[in-house]
């Protein structure tokens, strides 16, 4: 009766196991197992060498540059997007004409594949007739600038198309959870006569709190994630200014063909999203459930 | 009817109309309060009564007339500045902020000093009993509990006016009967005017010191609860008051005055009555073994302490209802005789007003 019982509960746990463990369990172990080894060359096959690719990653001033530009990306694209997100949807949220029109509109660069919006901001960053350049030289009379070509502005640049991609898509669900806030809670605000800024600091954003930590979450993993208007549009450079972690294992294990090392940076970029998801869970665990 | 005018008057509404697109929610409406009162909103389902509360509220803007509280105009006023509190219906409490939180939120948003809102606070939870509930958060009390968070809400304003919106419809029959007593006394204690909206006739009756019974947009009624009982000023208020409410029965000329519509045989009222329609409350109506009106018990619902018997008059399809003390479910069919009370209610059949009664009224049946 129990054999039976057993065998039932491993027949229906099977599909879905046998997924997992061929898409995501056996791969994570194999790219652990492949970056104790050398990449195998020619006649050379692989052999252990230990922690030895992670030692060359520690002496690779590439990597170091591609973690800290990645940290810049990710710290500087996650509260702009969930910013803009934020604004974007109270103001479209509010009794405006043309609503239903406004929310297509903040909503399309979500739709778009990324590469397209790789395209269309290549045209946008053109130097001279771009669609930058013409607003900043009508409004602040600046010169031509080459904004994905010099390394100064090559990051921002990346930076800013993540934020126009991703507010649009963050503001569907600060939508969302405004439309859930009851009106009748507004009503008895502006009968305690609380002014606007208090109904939103003490009533709207305390009931955004748990949209905004999702949000906050999948934002930080985007931002280690959403990398292929990069390896379109500046391929990490110029000179390694806009390299990201994932850019970066891209170019070590397809162009260079050094797969464990690879690898290993692959490990390290699974280590940070591993640490990202822990923090959310703790903080999930800990939010407040009020409903 | 109003029991204060003038300037003394807690609220005055004048030809206050309000309109949604075409729908006319609230037709002219006038009504005065008299400070200290409690005014209860009575009607059936949207007959308007939100929509007015809303309107003394601010939140919804009158599309003419006006509303003074105290001798202010406050027609123009937002919610904030007109000196009011209200209790929702759904309570509205914040889901987010704890027991104590929520009492407090408008004397945070006012800025009342530290001192005097703790003060205030403890008084008005211990007023409520809601002293050890101070930490926790609107999903973790019961419905009587929460509805008492909201009153705690509203009465810690302190503000003069005090508007209510069902408050007790989502609760049980027990509960109910106590927070009625609850909310009437602290109304009483602190000299509150409130509004009250409900469509529940026992409760309007039960706490108010006038009623404001409403119909399609407009008053049909406003008079004290004894008034509004003894002589309803229309067929529609007569058969909304009372448990069960007055039996309307048509009245046609017969031989030796009128009587009701297919029982000619036996006149109930004086010969001008005709035509008119006869008001007969259940509870003096009582079947009896002596001279009386033939009827045939077509129902009976035993309450407990009363039986209500339902009974067919006549051919022409006229029932009226008696409510009896003690067990009397009679079966269907039984046939009965019924003591009528003397001649008291007589409305036009054609505008539903109440009739004045014939002046020398002779005692029949
Ligand atoms: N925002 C609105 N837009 C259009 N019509 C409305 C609006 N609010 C109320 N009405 C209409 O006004 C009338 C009165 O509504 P109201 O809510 O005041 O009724 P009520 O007496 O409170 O009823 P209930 O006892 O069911 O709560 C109804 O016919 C309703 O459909
Ligand atoms: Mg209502």
């Amino acid at each position: 009766m129990r054999g039976r019982a057993t065998l039932h509960a491993w027949l229906m746990l099977g599909p879905a196991m046998l997924l997992l463990v061929a898409f995501t369990h056996y791969p994570v172990v194999a790219t652990l197992w492949h970056s104790l080894f050398s990449t195998p060359r020619g006649a050379r096959p692989a052999r252990f060498v230990g922690v030895e690719n992670y030692a060359a990653l520690a002496d690779d001033p590439v990597f170091w540059q591609a973690l800290s530009n990645n940290l810049l990306y990710a710290l500087g694209t996650v509260p702009l997007s969930i910013g803009l997100a934020l604004a974007m949807a109270l103001w479209v949220n509010g009794r405006i004409a043309g609503r239903a029109a406004l929310r297509v509109a903040y909503f399309t660069p979500t739709v778009l594949p990324m590469i397209a919006v790789a395209n269309l901001w290549l045209f946008f960053y053109t130097p001279d007739y771009g669609l930058v350049d013409r607003i900043t030289g009508f409004l602040f009379g600046w010169g031509p600038t080459n904004w994905i070509g010099s390394q100064e502005t090559a990051l921002g640049a990346m930076m800013a198309i993540a934020v126009w991609k991703e507010a649009g898509f963050f503001m569907i669900f600060y939508l969302a959870a405004l439309q859930a806030i009851p009106p009748v809670l507004y009503e008895a605000a502006s009968v305690e006569g609380a002014s606007r800024f208090t109904v939103f600091r003490r009533v709207t954003l305390p009931l955004l709190g748990p949209t905004t930590l999702f949000i906050a979450v999948n934002a930080l993993i985007n931002g280690f994630r959403l990398v292929d208007h990069i390896i379109v549009m500046t391929h990490g450079g110029p000179d390694n200014a806009t390299a990201l972690l994932l850019t970066y294992i891209y170019e070590v294990g397809f162009r260079f063909w050094d797969t464990a090392q690879a690898s290993a940076l692959t490990m390290v970029l699974l280590l940070i999203l591993a640490l990202v998801a822990l923090a959310q869970f703790t903080l999930l665990g800990r939010r407040t459930h009020y409903r | 009817m109003s029991i204060t005018d003038g300037p003394g008057a807690a609220i005055r509404l004048d030809a206050v109309r309000k309109q949604f697109g075409d729908t006319v929610a609230l037709h002219n409406i006038d009504i005065t309060a008299a400070p200290g009162s409690l005014i209860v909103l009575l009607g059936p389902s949207g007959c308007g009564k939100s929509t007015l509360l809303r309107v003394l509220a601010g939140l919804e803007a009158a599309s003419s007339g006006s509303v003074h509280f105290a001798g202010r105009d406050v027609t123009a006023l937002p919610p904030a500045a007109r000196g009011v509190s209200m209790v929702f219906q759904s309570y509205a409490l914040f889901p987010h902020l704890d027991v104590a939180e929520n009492i407090l939120f408008g004397l945070r948003a006012r800025k009342v000093p530290r001192a005097e809102r703790d003060a205030r606070l403890t008084r008005t939870a211990a007023m409520l009993g809601l002293a050890s509930l101070l930490e926790r958060r609107p999903a973790q009390l019961s419905g009587g509990q929460q509805q008492r968070v909201a009153l705690a809400r509203a009465i810690v304003a302190e503000a003069p006016v005090c508007l209510m919106d069902e408050p007790l419809s989502n609760l049980d029959a027990k509960l109910r009967a106590e927070m009625r007593a609850e909310i009437r006394a602290l109304q009483q204690r602190l000299g509150l005017t409130m509004v009250y909206v409900t469509h529940d006739q026992v409760e309007a009756m039960s706490m108010a010191d006038q009623v404001v019974l409403m119909r399609e947009g407009r008053v049909e009624q406003d008079a004290t609860p004894a008034e509004l009982y003894a002589r309803p000023a229309t067929a529609f208020a007569a058969g909304f008051i009372g448990t069960p409410p007055m039996s309307l029965l048509r009245l046609q000329a017969a031989p030796g005055g009128a009587a009701i519509a297919g029982a000619p045989e036996h006149p109930v009222a004086p010969a001008e009555a005709a035509g008119a329609m006869l008001g007969l409350r259940p509870e003096d109506v009582a079947p009896t073994d002596g001279p009386g009106l033939p009827a045939i018990v077509s129902g009976a619902e035993f309450l407990g302490a009363e039986t209500v018997l339902r009974c067919a008059v006549g051919t022409a399809g006229e029932t009226l209802q008696a409510r009896i003390p003690g067990n009397h479910a009679l079966p269907a069919g039984t046939a009965v005789r019924l003591r009528l009370p003397p001649l008291a209610h007589l409305f036009s059949s054609a505008t539903g007003q109440r009739l004045p009664l014939p002046s020398h009224a002779p005692t029949f049946a």
